[in-house]
């Protein structure tokens, strides 16, 4: 199949022309494919966000192309207008963009922009309300008296009542306890599972990212700076250190028994690490 | 986007202008002002322009800059011309139609007007373009300390003016932010009509005030947390100095305007 995204050589430039100019994203390229998880890690100031933004036409890029499903997203006013609502971006802190009375409202404003009738947009928000773990009854209460990871989850609801083909989040889970950032994780899995979505996740947490997703990619510097399955990236260790990035830490863990001598292929994932470690001891009972 | 407004900017440098005491500047401005409402001649004008335009190059900000920061003013401008054009009374009628007539006095007016304007605010630029703005409100503060005599809150006054204008780039940041996020989920801010338009702005202006509020209450907090408590008996990091620099500043100000007096007073 066709990929759903296809970037081009883009790049970005913030106040071009006047002595705060910078170059924030470098001839990036790749392509996303239908129903991937694609995690994108990064040191801060690497570019992350500005490429998010330029998926769902929100930034203009100064050079190269978005392509979403074959159509350059900025072929025309309606085709940028599409991808605002197929491509759903969550935005870093998203709890400060939550304005209406309701919780119910603030959901509803997505749809009600796609034009929507009112009985599509009740079910939508109810289905989004439901993915995140809101109850009914916090349906009804003014978005301001919830908790900062509630507010966190409304403004994710927000994004998804528009069941977005791409659901893209920049670090989803920043400033949350562990359960928090689990519960959310979980909800994100949830919509990617009931919708067939592709998902692209910015996130500081190697662990999460090395878990969940399928592909990483890594920016640096304004550039995209490997792509590839987590074993690929995560067994270019050094390189990852040297631009100021963890690994995780079972995988680091697992490198220095492979230093010590054990002979234990890299790992990424607790699973995994409790897989080789049982295959080791097994082998050496039968030795 | 809105953060390339460069409305009042501060540009950081490092030229004879931008090293003047802010208190050499705030004056100079009020001296120029000054001068600028006694000039009332071609030459006059001329002076006023070269001396502006001095102090431009001088300064080193680019030309760009200042055109792009007018651009705001352009309704100002027109509405100015336009009502100077068409309410002037003079003798040397230059077109008549139906109720309308354009004279000659009134076209020059206008210009003259325009002319005025245009110089009035570029002049404020050079001040706010060169000065950072605790160097400004720290300069506002010591010419008005004798104000304090009569009980007036000068310091604190100072120091909202100063917290104003520490939160202006703060705020676009933010707008653009906010517009962004609500841009992400189909609001539309450009299209509809007057009423639509207006109601478009409120998932904008909502999360703005809550994050001000927010912000202003961080703030305080942390004021608090470091002793402030207004200005009896309170030191400055930075001490304003006068330098050589200033006094000639003052010179060249008085030779302006008396300059300008004088070539009113001769009619010229
Ligand atoms: N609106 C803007 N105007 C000017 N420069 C910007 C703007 N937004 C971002 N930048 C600059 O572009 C660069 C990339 O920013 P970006 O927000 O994409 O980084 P990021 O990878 O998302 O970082 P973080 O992990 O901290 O979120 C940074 O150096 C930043 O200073
Ligand atoms: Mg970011």
């Amino acid at each position: 199949m066709a990929p759903i995204l296809q970037i081009k050589e883009l790049s970005h430039v913030y106040s071009a022309g006047t002595p705060f100019q910078h170059t924030a994203l470098d001839g990036v390229s790749f392509s996303v494919e239908r129903g991937e998880f694609i995690g994108i890690i990064g040191h801060t100031g690497s570019g992350k966000s500005t490429l998010m933004q330029h998926l769902n036409g929100l930034l203009k890029p100064t050079a190269g192309s978005i392509a979403l499903d074959g159509v350059d997203i900025w072929a025309n006013k309606k085709v940028t207008r599409q991808a605002r609502f197929r491509v759903g971006l969550v935005f870093q802190y998203p709890e400060y963009q939550l304005f209406e009375e309701t919780v119910y409202k603030d959901i509803a404003f997505g749809p009600k922009n796609m034009g929507l009738d009112h009985k599509e947009v009740d079910r939508r928000v109810r289905e989004a309300a439901q993915f995140v773990g809101l109850t009914e009854a916090q349906l009804e209460v003014s978005p301001f008296d919830l908790s900062g990871g509630q507010k966190r989850r409304v403004a994710i609801a927000g994004v998804i009542a528009m069941e977005p083909e791409v659901l893209i989040l920049d670090e989803p889970t920043a400033g949350l306890d562990p359960v928090g950032r689990e519960e959310i994780l979980e909800n994100i899995q949830a919509y990617r599972r009931a919708k067939n979505a592709t998902i692209m996740m910015v996130s500081h947490s190697m662990s999460d990212v090395a878990r969940l997703t399928q592909r990483l990619l890594v920016m640096n510097g304004s550039k995209l700076a490997m792509d590839g399955t987590p074993e690929q990236v995560f067994a270019r260790a050094d390189e990852l250190v040297e631009m100021g990035l963890d690994i995780p830490e079972i995988t680091s863990v697992f490198l220095r028994l492979k230093q010590m001598g054990l002979p234990v292929e890299p790992v990424y994932t607790i699973e995994q690490a409790v897989a080789v470690l049982k295959a080791l001891k097994e082998g050496k009972r039968h030795a | 986007m809105l953060k390339d407004i460069t409305l009042g900017q501060f540009f950081p440098g490092d030229s004879i202008i931008h090293r003047l005491d802010p208190r050499t500047k705030l004056v100079m401005l009020v001296v120029y002002i000054v001068a600028l409402f006694v000039a009332t001649s071609w030459i006059s004008y001329g002076v006023m322009l070269a001396f502006l335009l001095g102090c431009i190059l001088i300064s080193r900000i680019p030309g760009k800059s200042i055109v792009r920061g007018m651009k705001p003013m352009v309704i100002i401008l027109v509405f100015t011309a336009v009502l100077n054009v068409f309410m002037t009374q003079g003798e040397t009628v230059w077109l008549r139609f139906w109720i309308v007539t354009i004279t000659k006095e009134g076209c020059i007016r206008a210009l003259f007007m325009v002319v005025r304007i245009l110089m009035l605010v570029t002049g404020t630029f050079l001040l706010t373009y060169t000065t950072s703005p605790i160097a400004l409100t720290d300069g506002l503060e010591s010419l008005l300390s004798p104000l304090k005599k009569i009980r007036m809150p000068v310091h604190e006054l100072s120091m909202m003016m100063c917290i104003a204008l520490r939160f202006i780039p703060t705020l676009i940041e933010e707008t653009d932010k906010i517009m962004s996020a609500q841009k992400a989920r189909g609001a539309d801010l450009e299209s509809g009509n007057l009423l639509q338009k207006v109601k478009a702005l409120v998932p904008i202006l909502v999360p703005l005030f809550v994050s001000a509020f927010r912000r202003a209450d961080e703030l305080a907090t942390a004021m608090e947390c470091r002793c402030y408590h207004g200005g009896d008996g309170r030191t400055k990091m930075k001490l304003l100095r006068y330098s050589r620099l200033d006094l000639e500043a003052y010179c060249v100000g008085v030779i302006l305007l008396a300059g300008v007096i004088c070539l009113a007073v001769f009619g010229l």
